[in-house]
């Protein structure tokens, strides 16, 4: 990152702090998708699939039609059904979530590289960026606060969610699925269509982080592109305790957490580059740690999720 | 979840076998139908794939180099699964179990110890990395009740991040100018091949950890009191057995044999430490435990043949001018058909006794 060079080490705050805000929207996506899922009571492990095949087929739809915003829509249609097949399989008796999650992780990533070989030339129309910087002089400045809309979409998202769950039919619907899922069975509700939403809005929003990593920051499509977002939206959420504004929270928290090492290397600390690129799951480690008891679930945790039980 | 059969006769038996090969079959249907929409044709492909994999001694031997570490990185999520933990660390397992037997290597050569003497600090030292690694996850879940299937997955990052710190930093070897790496471990300390072939002793290891695991798990009392543990953690602990012991315990077990591949893949393979350790011989290694449905001994063929469709990509690539993706997408639907079989199993059963709800995975240790 440049950005922080003719600064000094101001520039340090300065790439973290407009890290956070690119990096973290992808991280926001999965997770609000992720806590959505889980609060249905079933974890879906296989965003890290839905990601990379969103960035894929978004940056492949944006590349045919010409405009970027198609390709996100694609790229959450494609989320949402890697989502449906996940909450399929799910339904079946004797099928366990986390595995399915695992599958479909291989899956999507694998399905991702095969049918984007031919993507990894063409250059798509990107989506444009919002310049919040035109009160500053300094061009460093000016960079760091190129914001995208999808970033202001999801920091939007998230008190909406927060809303829906707590004030609306169906997000009362939705916690009592994840709570208790007899209950929601006693009042007339089908269960299993709750969660094939659930999951399916869930893989909608994943879907449409992963576009984001193609369509704008970093901004191309290849390989190496998801450094392991989607795998983190699972830890996101417990580190978050199952609410949409606090995933809004730790997302920013984890893109700052993520342009550290970068920050600190343009400024010639080349030292603990890769520590400083973990620190994010040494944290949600650290934190997971000290949340957990062994003799009671999480805080705030959906009682039907399998997954820290 | 049952995880074994009980009984090696009758209908048990037939659905061991038929759910597997049926989901296999299945999936390579799918498959087929994919890649004959992506233009390729299905049956030059399945040949391809074939010869790529068992049709020549030379390829032979290539599926016998892969299937070694997927044995012991597979082990790495079978042992575990007896207690109905979900452990998927085992890349992050041989990436430290690489290194440190690197570094064991490095600092037994300085001290002038004879090649067994480095060969046996290597493969202890790659143990015992492993074994912490993935006993870590284990402790986590009985004395703090953290996921192990959270913990072990952030502990793969970790592990991966540790390499490249020390591999770009302290135990860089000055000559390795495009790719970081430790000093090599010399030649006259490398692991040899089997007498006969073009391969290394790692495959040994791996049917020898497989056998053991095997003995251990289902033919001894501590085999016993895990699966109990597994089943039942009420029961199991009312028997008095020591749960929070065994999950340790097993979890260690795990970790040492994901280790020892990567010791393996050090001492035979690379001979030296670098990011090549991270090569995804973890991740394969838990789609192998779950088509093996955590039965040791049937790691053994399912590793076979998962190496095999690995070691064929390289020939799909250059005759079908597939992409090397080809291979994970095949992976991936076998992964989903194996687990979306699960539920035709004891199915003629379910309907002669009356519906029971399947209540949370019994595996909640206490």
């Amino acid at each position: 990152m440049s950005d922080a060079t003719a600064l000094g080490l101001w520039g340090i705050p300065l790439a973290v702090a407009a890290g956070a805000i690119r990096i973290s929207t992808p991280f926001l996506f999965v997770s609000l998708g992720e806590c959505l899922t889980e609060k249905s009571g079933r974890v879906n492990l296989g965003l890290e699939g839905t990601l990379v095949m969103g960035a894929m087929g978004g940056y492949g739809v944006s590349y045919l039609t010409g405009s970027a915003w198609l390709g996100v829509l694609a790229a959450g249609l494609i989320g949402a059904a890697l989502g449906a097949l996940h909450a399929w399989l799910c339904s079946k008796p004797r099928v366990n979530d986390i595995a399915v999650g695992i599958a479909l992780m291989l899956f999507g990533v694998g399905l991702a590289f095969f049918l984007g070989k031919p993507l990894i030339q063409p250059t798509a129309p990107r989506l444009p960026a919002i310049s919040l910087g035109f009160f500053s002089d300094l061009p460093q400045v000016r960079a760091a606060l190129e914001v995208n809309a999808l970033f202001l979409i999801g920091a939007a998202l998230a008190p909406l969610l927060l809303w829906m769950l707590r004030r609306t039919r169906s997000g009362l619907v939705l916690r009592t699925v994840g709570e208790s899922a007899d209950s929601a069975r006693a009042m007339g509700v089908d269960v299993n269509l709750v969660r094939r939403r659930a999951t399916m809005a869930g893989g909608f929003l994943a879907g449409v982080g992963g576009s984001f990593l193609s369509l704008f920051y970093p901004g191309s499509w290849n390989e190496g592109l998801s450094s392991g977002q989607g795998l983190m939206a699972v830890a996101l959420v417990i580190y978050a305790r199952w609410n949409p504004v606090r995933c809004l929270a730790a997302s920013l928290l984890f893109g700052g957490a993520s342009a550290l090492g970068p920050a600190l290397q343009s400024v010639g600390v080349t030292w603990g580059y890769h520590l400083f690129n973990a620190a994010p799951y040494i944290v949600t480690l650290a934190i997971l740690v000290a949340a957990s008891s062994a003799t009671r679930p999480l805080r705030d945790q959906p009682a039907e999720l399998t997954l820290a039980r | 979840m049952k995880l074994l059969p009980q009984a090696l006769l009758g209908r048990e038996t037939a659905e061991v076998i038929a759910i597997p090969v049926g989901a296999l079959a299945a999936s390579l249907l799918v498959f087929g139908a994919f890649v004959a929409s992506q233009g390729a044709n299905p049956l030059g492909v399945y040949y391809d794939m074939y010869r790529g994999a068992f049709g020549t001694w030379f390829s032979f031997q290539n599926t016998l180099l892969r299937a070694a570490p997927l044995m012991l990185t597979a082990l790495c999520t079978a042992l575990p699964a007896r207690l109905g933990l979900i452990v998927i660390g085992g890349e992050g397992a041989v990436v430290v179990g690489g290194l440190s037997a690197a570094s064991a290597a490095l600092a037994s050569r300085a001290l002038g110890a004879p090649p067994v003497a480095v060969l046996a600090a290597m493969l202890l030292s790659g143990l015992a990395a492993g074994a912490l690694w993935i006993g870590l996850a284990g402790a986590l879940r009985v004395y703090r009740g953290v996921s192990e299937t959270i913990s072990s997955l952030l502990l793969n990052y970790i592990g991966i991040a540790i390499l490249n710190h020390l591999v770009e930093g302290a135990l860089r070897d000055p000559a390795s100018l495009n790719k970081p790496s430790t000093a090599p471990i010399g030649a006259e300390n490398a692991l040899g091949n089997l007498p006969g072939v073009e391969v290394h002793w790692g495959l040994a290891y791996g049917v020898l950890a497989c056998a053991l695991c095997y003995v251990l798990m289902h033919r001894t009392t501590f085999g016993f009191a895990a699966a109990m543990s597994g089943g039942n953690v009420r029961a199991a602990l009312l028997a008095g057995l020591p749960v929070k012991r065994l999950v340790v315990i097993t979890c260690m077990l795990a970790g040492a044999c994901a280790g020892l591949a990567g010791m393996v893949e050090v001492a035979a393979v690379h001979g030296r430490a670098s990011a090549s350790l991270v090569s995804g011989y973890g991740t394969t290694g838990i789609l192998v435990a779950f088509i093996a449905r955590h039965n040791p001994l049937a790691i053994l063929p399912v590793a076979l043949l998962l190496g095999g469709i690995g070691a064929s990509g390289g020939l799909l690539q250059r005759t079908a001018q597939l992409p090397d993706a080809t291979v994970n997408v095949l992976q991936g639907i076998l992964f989903i058909a194996i687990l979306a079989s699960e539920t035709l199993r004891g199915r003629p059963r379910a309907a002669r006794e009356p519906e029971v709800r399947q209540a949370a995975p019994a595996s909640a240790v206490a």
